[in-house]
């Protein structure tokens, strides 16, 4: 006799293709930010399931800070191909040279609180009305309280405090000309279920996320990679890790650990034993105690 | 974990810091060892801040600026650990009366609810609000912990006394499945491990309680209902004439050559083919996200409802809900709201509010006609088109409903129909 429930990761798989076939009914114009990362290429692989056989109904959005990873940029243009998707690029660098916003200066400055300009910048210009994200309320505090279908006003700003209730699965996607919607599909995953579900469907990734070796500098209790915008100081060395990373930023702002996992099973085993929150190497969250609430309210991701 | 298994549970705690709820959710996920280094550091070196002797397990439940600021719950937090049986989302809610709309945002998707007693002061109104809430949102099981029993010298009298008060005003209210659970969550007695100080109690702690909870049969697998999301039509090589129709299985089990019928145009055929998040499937059940082909080629969008013929939902214009207003400004008398129902919206109006419930007495109050922020009332509600309904009993997915002002497109209402 066959059962009658579903296990955890079919119900959230079930759960997400339910709300990203929401948004593709409820809005006009919505797009997928996509940064490369694992979150937002299982947000585009459960897209499109959501959809098939149709190709999957709405562009992807990329904010380019110009500090990447070479590997997410080039895994980003196979996967749009392989899709037959479009692909919008914001730029940071671009909204720098415009004078949008200027670059923070400093051994620890990172263009990640600029791309609030360009990304909001970008939704203007597109006229997306929905921006689908690859966030987790596990990640963070301030995504705790974050709803599936989150409003922001013509500001793009987040209220935190005046969010609209969410009931069941009933969403809400009404909203003036000029505001938009970001939306949250993946919001009841952790970082744990993420990496059973690319395991368990055998998603390719970046090749960032497996152990490799690579030149790194020690800082903020991480392996942070050198690159052409790695200012390095007298007293940092440079030495050469086996690394991976856990999450995928700015080249200058995320943080590796070492490690040996090279396969998506060892990938699985090691994230199930880890200790440390994932965001524990990006220094972007380590600026406040408030850090992720406040850039969100400003309209970040 | 064994994935394949695994099963999804989702509860809600209603209370205030005062009842100890935030120290129950930390040690919940302190002794299912679910925090991390980093998060155990950072409330560590808090709690010697504000000059703690121990781990301040309430901080690990910390939340906004704001919240922290004012050292309350405000919104709705969502919180999520795994145990070897089961993956659990926690919707941790504020416990009091102004905070209502809360409560039942995070009791409408919940399988189970958590309803804290102080042991020192017993069953007092705002337990009967929880209790209420629960009844109200069709939440099947609760688990009433009583809690600080360290403050009663871990006395079985006085956690039997309160039992009885429970079982007493609970007898009058619809809810399935009440557990009773002796705690301590400061001293982590009967969270996760079996307390060493009340031997006396027999049943299992909270997490097994939680981890063995029968939740397959909390979703309606008998009545079949499919709400048309949205239609996929490639029309790409290949798939020139295909058309299927997408959404979520609100309730039951579909098969492919079931005999259907669309509603509301009532035209019948039969399932050609189900599609699946991995493929073709014999058959389908709720709540899994599937496609659905038809033999004919008949007109179906969403807000459309796939129904088996020989099973259908009721057709109305006039339903019969309890709405709770959860928006700033009140309810206008006479006033036009869109209302969201499974993926079908409609204009509608208040027609009359039949009595309000006083969430302080839990009486009912006929006389008292205003509908403001936090209230709850039974109301009468006309749509301009009619509703597939089943009642709020029977579905929880067919038979709730949202309104939303058109002035300011806000959420303003939650109705669970009669």
């Amino acid at each position: 006799m066959s059962k009658y429930y579903l296990n955890y990761l079919d119900e959230l798989e079930s759960e997400a293709i339910y709300v990203i076939r929401e948004v593709w009914a409820q809005f006009q114009n919505p797009v997928i930010l996509f940064s490369g990362g694992k979150d937002s290429i299982v947000l585009t692989h459960l897209a499109k399931k959501a959809f098939h056989p149709c190709k999957i109904p709405f562009s992807l959005m990329h904010v380019d800070t110009g500090h990447n990873f070479p590997e997410t940029i080039e895994f980003r243009d196979n996967l749009i191909s392989a899709l037959g998707v479009s692909l919008i690029v914001g730029s940071v660098q671009e909204s720098i040279d415009q004078g949008r916003v200027a670059e923070e200066r400093g051994k620890n400055a990172t263009r990640n609180a600029l791309q609030i300009t360009t990304l909001l910048d970008a939704i203007e210009e597109h006229k997306v009305d929905c921006a689908i994200g690859g966030g987790r309320r596990d990640e963070e505090k301030a995504r705790a309280k974050e709803r599936f279908f989150s409003h922001r006003d013509d500001f793009g700003q987040w209220d935190p405090k005046n969010q609209r209730p969410e009931l069941w699965n009933i969403f809400n996607g009404k909203c003036f000309e000029g505001e938009h919607f970001r939306v949250f599909p993946i919001s009841n995953w952790t970082e744990m279920d993420v990496w059973n579900y690319i395991l368990r469907e055998n998603i390719k990734i970046p090749s960032l996320y497996f152990a490799h070796e690579r030149e790194v500098v020690w800082r903020n209790d991480s392996w942070i990679p050198k690159s052409e915008y790695l200012i390095i100081e007298e007293n940092e060395a440079v030495e050469v890790k086996k690394i991976r990373f856990r999450t995928l930023g700015d080249i200058t702002i995320t943080g590796g650990i070492e490690s040996e996992a090279d396969t998506l099973s060892k990938i699985v085993e090691e994230v199930s034993a880890l200790r440390q929150t994932e965001r524990g190497n990006r220094t972007d969250d380590k600026r406040s105690e408030t850090a992720m609430e406040d850039r969100k309210k400003q309209g970040y991701f | 974990m064994e994935l394949n298994k695994s099963q999804l549970l989702r509860f809600t705690t209603a209370g205030s810091v005062d009842d100890g709820k935030s120290t129950l959710i930390g040690r919940l996920l302190y002794d299912s060892k679910s925090l991390f280094e980093d998060q155990l550091e950072a409330v560590t070196t808090t709690s010697k801040q504000k000059g703690l002797d121990g781990v301040d397990l309430a901080l690990f439940t910390d939340g906004l600026k704001d919240e922290r600021e004012q050292g309350i719950t405000i919104d709705v937090a969502y919180r999520y650990f795994t145990t070897p049986k089961r993956k659990f989302i926690i919707a941790d809610t504020p416990g009091h009366i102004q905070y209502t709309r809360n409560m039942v945002t995070g009791a409408s998707t919940a399988n189970a609810a958590i309803i804290l007693i102080d042991a020192r002061h017993g069953v007092i109104e705002q337990t009967k609000r929880h209790a209420f809430i629960a009844s109200l949102l069709n939440i099947p099981h609760v688990i009433v912990c009583v809690n600080k029993m360290d403050l009663v010298d871990f006395r079985e009298d006085t956690y039997q006394s309160i039992v009885n008060q429970f079982e007493a005003f609970a007898s009058k209210m619809l809810i399935p499945d009440i557990r009773f659970i002796p705690i301590s969550a400061l001293l982590g007695d009967n969270v996760v491990n079996r307390s060493e100080h009340m031997k006396w109690y027999m049943g299992a702690p909270l997490l097994h309680t939680l981890e063995t909870l029968h939740i397959s049969s909390d979703i309606n697998k008998v009545d079949a209902r499919f709400p048309v999301q949205t239609v996929l039509r490639p029309q790409s090589e290949g798939y020139l004439d295909y058309r299927a129709y997408a959404g979520r299985i609100a309730g039951g089990i579909f098969r492919k050559g079931d005999e259907i019928t669309v509603l509301p145009s009532g035209f019948t055929s039969r399932i050609k083919g189900i599609e699946g998040p991995d493929g073709p499937l014999e058959e389908a059940f709720a709540p899994m996200s599937i496609s659905i082909s038809l033999e004919d080629d008949i007109d179906v969008s969403r807000g459309d409802m796939i129904v088996r013929s020989n099973n259908q939902p009721k057709a109305t214009q006039d339903l019969e809900v309890m709405l709770c207003w959860l928006n700033n400004s009140p309810a206008k008398p006479r006033a036009k709201y869109t209302i969201l129902h499974t993926s079908n919206q409609q204009k509608a109006v208040i027609k009359e509010v039949i009595h309000k419930i006083d969430i302080q007495s839990l009486n009912r109050n006929p006389d008292d006609k205003e509908l403001s922020m936090n209230e709850i009332c039974k109301a009468r509600i006309r749509t301009t088109k009619p509703l597939m309904i089943d009642s709020y009993r029977e579905n929880r997915t067919t038979g709730s409903v949202i309104l939303v002002d058109d002035m300011t497109n806000e959420t303003v209402a939650a109705g669970m129909i009669v």
